[in-house]
């Protein structure tokens, strides 16, 4: 057996199989275990996946949003068992596999995602 | 009982622990280590137990390593020996077999390996000398520079940094903690990094500073 392919099954058991098919452009809301203290609650972080990262095991997302006029990015490991779940509030299809160009973009522009030709001309038939 | 085990270093990967925390971890293929001889005082002259592991193929053994694996009742002849020196003579019989269930989750473990062959290196790699600065026409970029004083002391310092073969040397790392143990497949996983490429064989032992105290 490779080296390779017992790292893969060592870490299978702690891969999520059920998190829901998100992808970059989507805008999201992640809900994830906080504690503090004793207290267990849940926050929940919203706004567009700008980034994916990695594979198995090691597989991140980064997701962006406007919070009172800046910019927030959060980097969540897809795996943790700190990440409840993952709702996906509306897709696009971005003409970039990431969207750093976001960063740059202030007010309405900030969270605008261009998106394919194709995509578009569906959408104003 | 010993607890040292011969392996063979797998890789590095993550995991989650209890507190759901991404832990690095290097994955360890250790044993199952047949004893192969056992050596006292009154023999050898000290006490000391050899382990084996790993098989070597019939051809490629030398008759005296496949004749000193008949004795230990193995067929094949093991790819590695090493002894695990003791004060006592040893409770272990030729022929018992140490597995990673020697250890326990949580312990504190020594790993020691052979580090990467870096080659002939400068001393900027090999000593972590500053070097000079890159431009404005310095002409000094990682070159090693005075190497000592003049008439006092005469001579240049021991140790003094120069270039020379670095890496493929020996290194123990100590108190790793044990993060998993899988016996089934004989893996141990120890939190952190270990010397030598993937592949390389590593020889796992019991940590000898001591245990974690329990909180």
């Amino acid at each position: 057996m490779s080296t390779h392919s017992i790292l893969k099954e060592i870490t299978a058991f702690q891969v999520k199989k059920d998190t829901p098919a998100f992808k970059v452009g989507d805008g999201v809301r992640v809900h994830t275990k906080v504690r503090e203290g004793d207290k267990e609650r849940t926050q929940i972080f919203a706004g567009i996946v700008i980034a994916l990262k990695g594979s198995g095991i090691h597989e991140t997302f980064t997701v962006r949003r406007i919070s009172y006029g800046e910019g927030v990015e959060r980097v969540f490991p897809v795996n943790s068992p700190n990440i409840e779940k993952i709702e996906i509030e509306r897709t696009s299809e971005p003409v970039r596999a990431r969207l750093y160009y976001l960063r740059s973009r202030l007010g309405k522009a900030a969270m605008a995602i261009k998106e394919k030709r194709v995509e578009k001309a569906v959408a104003t038939k | 009982m010993i607890s040292t085990l011969l392996g063979k270093k797998i890789g590095m990967t993550q995991v989650y622990d209890a507190q759901n925390v991404l832990v690095p971890v290097t994955v360890v293929e250790a044993g199952p280590c047949p004893v192969v001889q056992i050596k006292t005082t009154q023999v050898d002259g000290y006490n000391a137990v050899q382990l084996g592991y790993s098989k070597q193929k019939a051809k490629n053994a030398s008759k005296a390593e496949k004749n000193h694996a008949k004795k230990a009742g193995l067929e094949d002849a093991p790819r590695l020996l090493s002894e695990v020196r003791l004060e006592e003579a040893s409770t272990l019989k030729v022929g018992d077999v140490i597995t990673v269930e020697a250890f326990k989750e949580g312990q504190f473990v020594d790993v020691i390996g052979v580090t990467k062959g870096k080659g002939f290196q400068g001393v900027v790699k090999r000593f972590r000398v500053g070097g000079g600065p890159a431009t404005h026409g310095s002409m000094f970029h990682r070159r090693i520079g005075s190497i000592g004083m003049r008439q006092t002391p005469g001579r240049t310092w021991k140790n003094q940094a120069m270039p020379g073969h670095m890496g493929s040397l020996r290194r123990t790392l100590q108190n790793l903690t044990i993060v998993k143990i899988l016996p089934e497949k004989n893996l141990l996983l120890v939190k952190g990094a270990i010397p030598g490429a993937n592949g390389d064989d590593v020889i796992v032992r019991t940590a000898i500073k001591g245990q974690p105290k329990k909180a």
